[in-house]
């Protein structure tokens, strides 16, 4: 089984994905950006929130 | 384990299974893992808890109290689905979650529950208060480890104890909002906890093959359908009436008391059938419409408090 799946793809060495695999994996990438983008955004107003509205008020 | 993954791409030397060379999970398997609709009564409870807490949260944090709560809520499912992949591929009603179906692995979903449950366990004490990311944390592990991995398999009274994972959400919410744990929040959490018993044995009920084929030492499975259905009327005995203590406490209004009441007896009336009816077609149905509305009646009781809190107890006009 082993020497079945020894194939080379366009010389290509390693696995090679389908493009549903692709897709799925770049669904999963955007995914995790958006979360972790969120996650950035949720800390960013709650810091705002806590420290509250005077942090906004700063004479240069 | 699926082969899915060999026949869907060429790998040098290995032998392809799910999640070891690359992973085949799409972006709803992975939302799958969270338990959807268990997150969203846990999240509707932890609300009615948060607005019926004293003082004032700013809504900014009482959405993130929320949300980490959620995602602690999916981290359990996601964790619960990773250890009980065996028994959920021999179940109908299971077996076609990401894990038993092979579209995500069984380290893959034990990754990312573990990564949810410290992330949203952080977060909440970070942005929130250490008291309510304590309770979180604990209610993830009574359910991942307590209930999951020792109780479902090992005894009867599995949801019994394990039921209690479902009713800590409210307090959490109550927690995060006030930084204590009220009378009225104990109150919540033991509605839940007897609530549980009646709605999961109504389910076992008629789905005891499922349970005897996965070796889940389900109540009807090892004690048989008939001490099942005295225990539920017990437990809705005790239900219905403890349904209106915050009505009788003057926690509530005159509208949870009228809602809790007929609520109550409805499903007492339900429960009774349950006991009654005990061959055929009638005994399922009778099950069934308990197991219906047993969600209705938890989510009629919510409702009615998260009104109460908001508009005030007279919000009726009486």
């Amino acid at each position: 089984m082993a020497d079945d799946k020894n194939k080379k793809t366009d010389g290509a060495d390693g696995v090679v994905l389908t493009e549903e695999q692709k897709r799925r994996r770049r669904a999963r990438s955007l995914a995790i950006a958006l979360v972790l983008g969120a996650l950035c955004v949720l800390f960013y107003v709650v810091t705002i929130v806590k420290l509250g509205p005077g942090v906004l008020n700063r004479p240069l | 384990m699926s082969d899915v993954a060999s026949r869907e791409y060429e790998v040098t030397g290995t032998e392809a299974r799910a999640g070891e060379i690359a992973s085949l999970a799409s972006v709803s398997d992975y939302v799958a893992l969270l338990k959807p609709r268990v997150m969203s009564l846990v999240v509707f409870t932890a609300l009615v808890g948060i607005v019926r807490a004293p003082g004032d949260v700013h809504p900014v944090i009482a959405f993130t109290a929320l949300l980490c709560i959620a995602i602690g809520a999916g981290a359990s499912g996601a964790l619960n689905m990773w250890w009980d992949a065996d028994i959920d591929a021999l179940m109908t009603r299971t077996r076609g979650r990401p894990v038993p179906a092979g579209r995500v692995a069984p380290g893959e979903a034990l990754a990312f529950g573990l990564t949810l449950a410290v992330g949203s366990v952080l977060v909440l004490g970070l942005l929130v208060n250490e008291l309510s990311a304590a309770l979180l944390a604990f209610t993830i592990f009574f359910y991942a480890v307590v209930y999951t991995m020792w109780l479902k398999r090992t005894t009867p009274q599995n949801i019994v104890i394990g039921g209690a994972a479902g009713a800590f959400p409210p307090m959490v919410g109550w927690a995060a909002a006030s930084g204590g744990i009220g009378l009225e929040s104990v109150i919540l959490f033991l509605i839940i906890f007897f609530w549980t018993p009646p709605h999961f044995w109504a389910l076992a009920l008629y789905k005891t093959g499922d349970y005897a084929r996965a070796g889940v030492p389900m109540l009807p499975v090892v004690s048989g359908a008939a001490e099942t259905r005295r225990q539920i009327l017990i437990y809705t005995l005790v239900l219905t009436p403890l349904g209106v203590v915050p009505y009788a406490l003057g926690m509530a209004g005159l509208a949870y008391g009228v809602v809790s009441i007929a609520s109550g007896a409805i499903m007492l009336a339900l429960a009774v059938e349950v006991y009654r009816r005990r061959e055929g077609a009638a005994a399922d149905a009778a099950a069934k419409r308990l197991f219906a509305f047993s969600i209705l009646y938890l989510f009629l009781l919510f409702a009615v408090l998260l009104v109460d809190a908001v508009r005030g107890p007279a919000w009726l006009g009486f």
